[in-house]
């Protein structure tokens, strides 16, 4: 894009500019600074505060930098009496009501007011009258008000309305009386808003968790990775005295940009659960290390010898670094186990063969943002990746074409051009419909291998529209979430997903689950395959079929199985009939099963490399030690590795083991090639009706599990059962508070919710919960009386 | 079929936003708000609830603190349940110069309540905080539901009131 550029001159230093450009966004550039407080790079122009104001020749009075274009010829004074002379006037203004009470507040020491006040504020205030004073809101568990430091900047309503899409805060009563704050008391319910802690000039919006902790001067600050979804979000962990204190966002625009989700910025307090674990446990009583490796090695050959390798699995967390992908599938082939795997929420493998060597994104995050037309298929990516949702809201603002095959009607903040809501069986048909309303407008056929999906199809307007607009609109891009991941057909919506892409020229993409999702494909923690996507020689049994034809003995890494596997009653079944389960983990497990827990550190206490969706790889160090004598999985896994008298676990530090999985990976360009259809295939069917599953945005793996604040927040769902009302009325539980839910012959009472966001045929019943683990599997039939 | 917030307007009052959306373009229904708070304000007896304004702000399209912004703002709409008639003495410089000070305080010992506040009878309500109505050359003046009254004397405020149901 060609810009016109124009020219100005800045305190006398000529400066060229983008025209239209506010004069604030130029000397920012330039590293002229010029005081503000409501003004912010990613927020709408407020012009309110008026600190910012300059000197513009030949203008009668001083203009807000901020909302003032720049123009050819232009001269501007940042310093001159005249500008200084304005934001001294302004700072006096917005000190009259502000508090003097900086030795008390959060906020201190790293607080815009208080320095730009030590600035151009005053040493004396003339103020003598009465300072006004505003009720503090209780805006939930994670934001922190002290309402009668406010400014009225009124960032923290602008992010309400531009960037979370919910507008929650705002400014009521006006003059001497207007507040910020909700008016009617709740708590605020965006998967973004600890943001606007961030945003906040002032000490008005700060976190609750962190509160009162530690000064800002004290933390020492360390850059990292954000451990949750496969944005791989920029983090700095603030720690003092060696403890993790908090997490605050690094700014990285091809990421994160300014922003953090909460789920990254507050599961932090998991890290000082109450079940950590700070010794090794032997049935459940603490030991010392030799003693639980010795009983670790002893069990696994014991199985090993009697039993065979086949008999022992290892279900590896898809939140483990490389470094501990890598070395788990080192251990598990240098014992001669074939059985591992970190797809803990995949149903369906049918296919693994032809799947990439790493499943991605399909192209960049920011690319995202200038998608023309997008087509998502089970996914809820407000709350599965939410700051890849906020560029999808951003692509639909500018009139992208956002649209949806769901199971269920996910509100979304952005406009969504088409959706189909149906339960999973109908989800397959309707994107046979799409494939084959793609291939009729291309004037394609449906290929051979997919015909058997396609036969007899009718095709709905909602997907002639949907075809429509992946073929019209470029870029455009087919994306598969989290819960096409977790259907029981995954190979046919993955084969049809890739159809529709090639054919109506659209990038075929992946939204991974996890912090290191690709990261378990490309350090080989796979059954099927060796490091950097090699052919295994032998094929293991993936995650599913470990549970669902128990193993003797069972290796978790980070993994509670009830709780992060598809089918968490098959999980708990085999876990309890294994005869030897060690668990690499940070926490207790209160099931039962372990035989040895080897304490671990968690996401901040240990160096490693997370790959995020778009193949992006991030390393980072530990911040702090790990608690007790739990130990980097890393370096436990090189011990163990030595014990078992497994070759080449010999590495000094976690660069060496990155080292090697990135001399295998590293350089392997990202290919989503399509899943192939077999000509034999039938659309997936299931009667009566179904449960399906999402794994609520808090209860994703064991460290958000722990965090007490996001479990207290309003998006933590509790387990339940939604049922569409017409459902409900059929099976006769309308009034009822709870229902009696039967899966897989068990059964468990849970609050009934009437929802008609629920296709009828199914269920909803979350999964990744302590109440809903008896259940089975995240996709199939159930009985609710 | 699920329950709208909005359900809670009368018929009535939807026809009068109706008529007052028709008047904006299509995507800035929202621009209705004044008109449609005034309406449903007027049919409640002379204040808004938190349920309605929800109500407007649902058929609006709006988000609820928008609307909520839009009445804590403006003198006209009561947040609160207020008598029938409403008193509104101007205060500012104008009408001060004039004496309003010593027609507020006949009108406070006359009905026997307090600025901000209503009669026990549910009949007078002494709004507070009325900021200059543009009627200096008539000043001491107030505004009683709607209605300007000029040069204010005991014996004038006496008639008017007096002259109320």
């Amino acid at each position: 894009m060609s810009e016109e550029l124009v020219n100005i001159e800045v305190n006398g230093i000529p400066l060229k500019a983008r025209k239209g450009a506010m004069l604030i966004e130029i000397t920012d550039a330039a590293g002229i600074s010029i005081p503000r407080f409501c003004y912010h790079k990613k927020l709408s122009i407020a012009a309110n505060c008026r600190m910012c104001l300059v000197e513009v020749e030949r203008a009668p009075k001083p203009l807000p930098a901020c909302a003032t274009p720049v123009m050819e010829g232009m001269k501007v004074y940042t310093e001159s009496p005249k500008a200084l002379a304005a934001q001294k006037g302004t700072m006096e203004f917005l000190l009259i009501n502000h508090p003097l009470d900086c030795p008390i507040c959060d906020q201190g020491g790293e607080c815009e007011l208080q320095d730009v006040a030590l600035g151009y504020g005053g040493d004396v205030s003339r103020f003598t009258e009465r300072k006004r004073v505003v009720k503090d809101k209780n805006i939930g568990p994670l934001i922190a008000t002290d309402m009668t430091r406010c400014i009225h900047c009124t960032r923290c309503v602008r992010f309400g309305d531009e960037i979370a899409g919910l507008r929650e805060l705002g400014a009521t009563g006006r003059g001497e009386n207007m507040e910020i704050g909700t008016y009617v008391a709740h708590s605020v319910a965006s998967e973004l808003s600890g943001n606007v802690i961030d945003l906040c000039p002032v000490g008005a919006l700060t976190a609750k968790p962190s509160r009162y902790q530690g000064r800002s001067w004290e933390y020492v600050q360390h850059a990292a990775v954000a451990p949750h979804d496969s944005i791989g979000s920029n983090i700095f962990i603030h720690t003092l005295r060696g403890k993790v204190m908090r997490v605050v966002p690094r700014e990285n625009e091809s990421i994160n940009e300014t922003w953090l989700s909460d789920r990254d910025r507050f599961s932090y307090e998991g890290i000082h659960s109450d079940d950590r674990l700070s010794k090794p446990l032997v049935d459940g009583v603490e030991v010392d290390w030799e003693i639980a490796l010795d009983a670790t090695v002893k069990g696994l050959k014991d199985v090993i010898v009697r039993q065979g390798a086949d008999a022992v699995g290892f279900l590896v967390s898809p939140t483990a670094t490389m470094e501990e992908l890598y070395l788990a599938q080192k251990l598990a082939h240098g014992l001669g186990v074939t059985n591992i795997d970190h797809r803990l929420r995949q149903a369906d493998f049918s296919d693994q063969a032809t799947a990439p060597v790493f499943p991605w994104l399909g192209q960049e995050l920011e690319e995202l943002e200038k998608i023309k037309a997008a087509l998502l298929i089970g996914s809820n990516v407000r709350m599965e990746q939410p700051l890849a949702g906020h560029r999808l809201r951003k692509a639909a603002l500018a009139g992208g074409r956002v649209m949806f095959i769901n199971p269920r009607d996910f509100e979304f903040r952005f406009p969504v051009v088409a959706k189909v809501v149906a339960d999973p069986v109908g989800m397959v048909a309707a994107l046979a419909g799409v494939a084959q309303a793609v291939a009729e407008l291309k004037g394609e056929s449906v290929p051979a291998d997919l015909a058997g999906l396609t036969a007899g199809v009718k095709v709905s307007d909602t997907e002639r529209t949907i075809a429509a607009n992946l073929v019209n609109n470029a870029p455009a891009t087919v994306l598969l979430g989290n819960l096409a991941v977790s259907h029981p057909a995954f190979a046919q919506m993955r084969a049809l997903a890739g159809f529709v892409a090639r054919c109506s020229g659209a990038r075929l993409g992946y939204l991974p689950e996890a912090a290191n999702s690709v990261g378990g494909w490309l350090a080989g923690a796979l059954p099927h395959r060796l490091p950097g996507g090699k052919p295994a020689p032998a094929a293991g049994l993936d995650a599913r079929a470990m549970l669902d034809s128990p193993r003797k003995a069972y290796v978790l890494i980070g993994v509670e199985p009830e709780l992060d596997c598809w089918d968490g009653a098959a999980a708990l079944k085999a876990m309890q009939a294994a005869e030897f389960v060690v668990s690499l983990s940070s926490y207790a497990s209160v099931a039962g099963y372990v035989k040895v827990t080897l304490p671990v550190a968690t996401f901040a206490e240990t160096s490693g490399t997370y790959v995020n969706a778009e193949g992006r790889w991030q390393s980072f160090q530990g911040a702090s030690k790990p608690l007790g004598e739990a130990r980097p999985t890393w370096k436990v896994l090189r011990v163990l590795g030595n014990l078992c008298g497994v070759q080449g676990f010999d590495y000094i530090s976690s660069e060496d083991v990155l080292a090697e999985v990135q001399g295998v990976g590293g350089s392997i360009q990202p290919d989503n090639s399509l899943g192939i259809g077999q000509p034999g295939w039938q659309l997936f069917q299931a009667d009566g009706l179904l449960r399906v599953a999402d794994v609520p945005i808090y209860a994703m793996d064991p460290l958000v599990r722990r965090a007490r604040s996001l479990q207290s927040s309003p998006l933590a769902q509790p387990a339940e059962v939604r049922l569409h009302p017409d459902v409900a009325q059929e099976l006769g539980v309308v009034g009822r508070d709870r229902v009696q839910v039967r899966q897989n012959g068990v059964a468990v009472d849970l609050p009934l919710v009437l929802d008609d966001s629920v296709p009828r045929g199914c269920a909803w019943i979350p999964a990744g919960l302590p109440a809903s683990v008896v259940l089975g599997p995240a996709v199939g039939p159930v009985i609710i009386q | 079929m699920s329950v709208r917030k909005s359900d809670l307007l009368s018929a009535h009052a939807r026809a009068e936003i109706d008529q007052w959306v028709s008047r904006y373009p299509a995507d800035k229904k929202q621009s209705a708000v004044l008109a449609a708070l005034r309406e449903v304000q007027h049919e409640n007896g002379g204040y808004l609830t938190t349920e309605l304004m929800d109500a407007v702000a649902d058929y609006l399209d709006m988000s609820p603190i928008a609307v909520y912004e839009v009445a804590s703002f403006y003198s006209m709409f009561e947040l609160k349940p207020v008598g029938r008639h409403s008193i509104a003495v101007c205060t500012n410089v104008s009408c001060m110069l004039r004496g309003s000070d010593t027609v507020l305080a006949y009108i406070e010992r006359k009905l026997g309540i307090k600025l901000g506040d209503s009669t026990p009878d549910g009949k007078f309500y002494l709004k507070k905080e009325e900021e200059c109505l543009a009627a200096c050359c008539g000043a001491p003046m107030m505004q009683v539901n709607h209605i300007y009254y000029e040069h204010l004397t005991a014996e004038k405020v006496d008639q008017v009131l007096d002259s109320l149901e």
